[in-house]
């Protein structure tokens, strides 16, 4: 047979998978670290993500036109974040109990408001061809990558620029590690965190966005699998590093490709055990990078896991 | 993982007792000649492109005839949530009549349920009744497998590569009695056709069912098919590899227009409402139903675009032979996927063969696992 690539199609999948999964964790980590950096938890971006999913599918499939889905998912996500932010600002507000509040929320809406636009067919997002130079399908279809994927990796990278080199990530990072410094800074961390809880509430929404319009590119109650909550978790694995959260991301969707092609090259026995890869590997790299003697670095210092 | 943090039950009996207190001195006088309440209750959403969209499709006919009236819930786990879901259909809705579509809805929790309220009528799709178990349940199905095996038929014409596809949500027979036909359905355009099947784990993975999905074009099937709840994802995706698709549980056409070959359907509308009117006529429902392509249990989608007319003439023609009954897709020789034997040759399991609904094996020419 033509294009029998036996074992290499394993690597290959690996790497589409990674192209094609990873985005919504990448956003919603990115959206994440943004916030966390900021000093507050929003655990809500799962709900923000299905809400994503589902507004940018329904103003895509209205107007015909998927960027002002992604528009709608943004600004969709941008109101979840500054709901939760706005809460979060009051006295004694506890931001874990919040985050799961909006949660639920975010998802309850997303389906109340999803129902008509499950059976409608949306445009997709386009793609561009890296594998023009192969006339190896597999090879084509792995690199078929999304916009939204090189978006995401140049936020990656900017926002790591940002918290370094710019004083709008400074004043993000003294937020977050400090309230009393930032006050004596004279800024105002209560309307920092919102903003940042808001900015990375759209990333989420955006994130959702690429789910219902690329990849896998349809809208029904089960499309996010916990990709939102796995993301916050990587956010922690990823040590609060934005280009850190892009390898996690590309890991975890590379992981999540090989319960199907090992069954597809004949490797078929026991893969629920494939299928836990991502979560194995995880535990794997949290152990192998944990510290004795240091606490979480890089773990902003008013977050209220680690205060 | 599918992620349910809320009680959508918890809230429906908080409503519905408030409901209920709030209309007390109405239910005293309604008694009399209350229409029959049917409940429905989904794995999943109701209008997924597959199997709960037929359910659904069938309890919008039942909604539709007089003296009847339906309720329904969506998106209600497999797990003790399905009980407390038939407990508030059967305690506040007063439902005589339940519909608990989903396969592992049946036992433990039907089976649990349904002792404590013995004037309570439980319809279970996919189940094995057997005797012992309580008298008001009944189960009820589709060969659907022979679907497959007509869809197998037109996968079988189209393929070039001689390898084709699916995509299978868990190793429970009928999803492998489906595998087994759709194979055996395309060997009997070319026996040299192979099958690869990849399964997901679970009845409703959208990124897990897209990745299946990718691997089998990766590895280069080029007709696939599913047995998954909602198989919008699969086709979507198939198509998008430039990939023929076949259809299951409901119609897909619209998904993939050029490259929708058939599909195998389930026809439950006219199923239900003759439960029903059994029910409203004082009659009984059997306690084990199935029926095929014959009864109206299942149908076909119409041929699309892309079949030729060779898989048109072998389709029309084996569907012939099937509705005139007494058919058999799984017969011998035949082994298994390990090359141990199944049947020999002049054996035969007819599609109303009950060893089918414990089928634990692929035969030859799937390349997979059933664990």
């Amino acid at each position: 047979m033509e294009n029998d690539l036996g074992l290499w199609v394993i690597p290959l999948a690996i790497l589409g998978g990674a192209i094609r999964v990873s985005t919504p964790f990448l956003f919603v980590s990115l959206g994440e670290v943004l916030t966390e950096r900021s000093g507050r938890i929003n655990l809500g971006l799962e709900g923000t993500l299905v809400f994503g999913a589902m507004s940018g599918y329904a103003i895509a499939y209205l107007t015909g036109s998927p960027w002002l889905g992604v528009l709608a998912a943004a600004l969709g996500g941008a109101f979840f974040g500054l709901t939760h932010g706005l809460i979060c600002s009051l006295p004694r507000v506890n931001d874990i109990a919040v985050g799961i509040a909006i949660m639920i929320l975010g998802m309850g809406l997303a389906f109340y408001f999803g129902k008509p636009y499950v059976q409608p067919v949306a445009p997709d997002l386009p793609s561009i061809n890296f594998g023009w130079w192969s006339d190896v399908p597999q090879v084509k279809a792995a690199l078929r990558v999304n916009v939204l994927f090189l978006i995401g990796a140049a936020l990656a990278f900017g926002m790591w620029w940002m918290f370094r080199a710019t004083k709008v990530g400074l004043i993000v990072r003294v937020v977050g590690d400090s309230t009393d410094a930032a006050r004596a800074m004279g800024l105002r961390p209560a309307l920092i965190r919102t903003l940042a809880t808001a900015a990375g509430g759209a990333f989420a929404g955006v994130g959702g966005a690429y789910l219902s319009l690329f990849y896998p590119g349809s809208w029904n109650e089960g499309i996010s699998s916990g990709q939102g909550l796995m993301a916050v978790a990587l956010v922690i694995f990823a040590r609060w590093n934005p280009i850190a959260c892009f390898g996690a991301a590309l890991l975890f969707g590379g992981a999540g490709a090989l319960g199907p092609t090992l069954q597809s090259v004949g490797i078929s026995e026991g893969y629920y055990l494939f299928f836990a890869a991502p979560y194995v590997l995880t535990l794997g790299v949290l152990i192998a990078t944990s510290s004795p003697s240091r606490a979480m670095t890089g773990a902003p210092g008013e977050l209220s896991i680690t205060k | 993982m599918p992620i349910t943090p809320f009680s959508r039950r918890g809230f429906l009996k908080g409503t519905a007792a408030l409901a209920s207190a709030t209309a007390l001195p109405q239910i005293a006088t309604a008694a009399a000649h209350s229409p029959m309440t049917v409940g429905f209750i989904y794995v999943g959403p109701k209008d997924d492109f597959g199997y709960n969209q037929a359910h659904a499709e069938g309890a919008a006919a039942v909604k539709a005839m007089d003296g009847v009236v339906v309720v329904e819930e969506e998106n209600v786990a497999e797990t003790t949530d399905v009980q407390n879901s038939m407990e508030s259909m059967i305690n506040f809705d007063s439902a005589k009549l339940l519909f608990p579509t989903s396969f592992g809805y049946f036992n433990p929790h039907v089976l649990e349920v349904a002792p404590r309220h013995p004037d309570v009528r439980f319809q279970h799709a996919a189940g094995l009744w057997t005797d012992g178990m309580p008298t008001n349940v009944g189960s009820y199905f589709g060969y659907i497998g022979m679907g497959q095996y007509l869809n197998g038929i037109t996968a079988g014409h189209a393929t070039t590569t001689k390898k084709i596809g699916f995509v299978a949500a868990k190793p429970i027979p009928q999803v492998l009695l489906n595998i087994n036909s759709f194979l055996l359905g395309a060997r009997q355009v070319d026996p040299e056709i192979t099958c690869q099947v990849i399964f997901t784990g679970e009845w409703s993975l959208a990124v897990k069912e897209a990745e299946a999905t990718n691997a089998l074009a990766d590895a280069g099937c080029d007709v696939i098919t599913c047995h998954v709840d909602g198989p919008k994802v699969v086709m979507e995706t198939a198509a998008g590899r430039d990939c023929f698709v076949c259809g299951y549980h409901a119609d897909q056409s619209p998904l993939a227009p050029e490259k929708y070959l058939t599909g195998a359907e389930w026809n439950w509308a006219g199923v239900y409402t003759g439960m029903v009117q059994t029910m409203l006529d004082g009659g009984t429902i059997g306690n084990f139903v199935r029926g095929g392509l014959a009864d109206g249990f299942i149908k076909m989608s119409p041929l699309g675009p892309a079949v030729s007319d060779a898989s048109r003439a072998q389709f029309e023609s084996v569907k012939a032979e099937i509705m005139a009954g007494g058919f058999a897709a799984i017969k011998g020789p035949l082994n298994d996927n390990s090359g141990a034997a199944l049947l020999s040759a002049g054996e035969a399991l007819v599609e109303n063969d009950i060893a089918l609904e414990s089928m634990d094996y692929l035969v030859e020419g799937v390349i997979g696992s059933t664990s």
